[in-house]
């Protein structure tokens, strides 16, 4: 007797346990992007001042975010903090850590990329009117830079969401990891039932990550029908 | 930290080093083949095709990498198709990097002057020759720093081949710290290997963008 592998989704509390896994992954990304988005705003407005000592050292921090991959950055903050530091940190609270430094490196160079690209005439007339250094970042600059940055911001965040399904590496009770335990459980049951979780995981991301990239896509399409002015 | 681990693990390392590469040239090879086809499809608005291929970049770009290996790996057994670990990977990353490359192709390709196009039909150039001579190569050179970007990142996700098993990079520091707890060591190691291959390409980067922007804007 066959059983249809799409049951398995609806054995005991299957179903729910993958979405409790999901609600686990979408908690750890929401905090680390909040954390991540305010510590890259400010790095981002620091990059833009003279002090190369301070430009310096933030480029550094960002490259080394951009280049090692984030399951290696994962690992090296798992394995290290608790043996370097004494650090003890259950796995949720690393992959918060080490995804809210990841997004505060790559927003500070969106930010310094938006803050630079406002017009240089904006800031000369924001300086002419005795504007201080503070005003004409709180209501030249950063108003302007907003609007410039928000696609790339919102096309950070659908990376970071997508990037948490690597959490299970640091051991992790995220969906992936619930939905292989379901496989393992099931898979006598219902050899068919592993398409099926995978599919549903699948499909979970994507309802999560679809609306953002659209919303993305059409501010990115407004603001290029603005300075074409088609 | 110490030098004789370090020295003990580097053939090890240097299989993972070579694999890894490997399988990001294959990978990015056939995901700038498969993201040049989809944004000329888009470009020239081909009926049916464009929107097929529309609804493949959004399930692309929209789902994590580490999914779909597994959907490869685990799920399509299941169904009665087998694959090789190595064959999941590369299929995966041509899967994720088309829809990526097919972005880049797409700005460059749009970039390319309204004016150009329009003396191109105006001489009467048949779409092919379109293509071929006028938005192609245009575009194409402005969709150069976005191609570095991909490789880049396409390099990097090859990290997350891990999952499925296959001996890359990252697959034998994880594996020789459950063998041996060494962490600091092979972690080292594969932070640094990781920067022999990045550093460069991420310079290139940086000057590539650079003369596309000279070239753009001439400053």
């Amino acid at each position: 007797m066959v059983h249809s592998g799409i049951n398995v989704l609806f054995q005991g509390t299957n179903f729910m346990r993958l979405l409790l896994g999901m609600w686990t992954t979408f908690k750890i990304a929401a905090i680390a992007i909040v954390i991540g988005l305010i510590i890259g705003i400010i790095l981002g407005i620091l990059r833009t001042f003279h002090n190369k000592l301070l430009r310096f050292i933030l480029r550094i921090y960002l490259e080394f975010f951009r280049i090692v991959p984030t399951v290696v950055l994962l690992f090296l903050f798992y394995y290290i903090l608790p043996r370097q530091m004494n650090l003890h940190m259950p796995g949720t609270q690393v992959a918060m850590l080490v995804f809210a430094l990841w997004v505060a490196a790559e927003m500070s160079d969106i930010v310094r990329g938006a803050l630079i690209s406002v017009p240089i005439h904006q800031k000369e007339s924001g300086l002419a009117i005795g504007l201080t250094r503070f005003q004409l970042y709180r209501y030249v600059l950063v108003p302007q830079a907003v609007s410039l940055e928000l696609p790339a911001t919102i096309n950070l965040i659908t990376r970071v969401i997508k990037t948490t399904s690597i959490l299970m590496l640091i051991s992790v009770m995220d969906v992936v990891n619930i939905g292989q335990q379901i496989v393992e459980a099931n898979n006598q049951k219902y050899p068919t039932g592993v398409f099926w979780i995978y599919g549903l995981i699948f499909l979970l991301y994507f309802l999560i990550d679809y609306p953002l990239s659209w919303w993305a896509g059409r501010l990115e399409k407004k603001r290029l029908e603005q300075t074409n002015g088609e | 930290m110490s030098w004789e681990i370090i020295k003990q693990s580097l053939p090890m390392f240097q299989q993972g080093f070579v694999l890894t590469l490997y399988l990001s040239l294959i990978g990015i090879v056939g995901s700038a083949i498969v993201g040049i086809i989809c944004s000329l499809v888009q470009y020239f608005k081909v009926p049916v095709l464009d929107k097929v291929l529309q609804v493949y970049i959004e399930i692309s770009r929209n789902t994590p990498l580490l999914i779909q290996l597994f959907f490869l790996y685990y799920a399509f057994p299941a169904m009665g198709i087998k694959l090789s670990a190595q064959l999941c990977g590369i299929i995966g990353l041509i899967f994720l990097g088309g829809s990526y490359m097919a972005a880049g192709f797409s700005g460059g390709f749009n970039g390319v002057s309204k004016k150009q196009v329009e003396s191109g039909k105006a001489i009467g150039l048949s779409r092919w020759q379109l293509a071929r001579y006028i938005v192609f190569p245009q575009g194409f050179a402005l969709s150069i720093p976005a191609l570095a970007a991909n490789i880049i990142f396409l390099i990097k996700e090859t990290s997350i081949f891990t999952v499925i098993a296959i001996p890359e990079l990252t697959n034998t520091a994880l594996d020789l710290i459950g063998l041996y707890y060494n962490s600091n060591e092979y972690l080292f190691v594969l932070v640094v290997a990781y920067a022999i291959i990045l550093i460069p390409l991420s310079l290139v980067l940086t000057l590539l963008e650079r003369r596309v922007r000279y070239g753009t804007f001439g400053n």
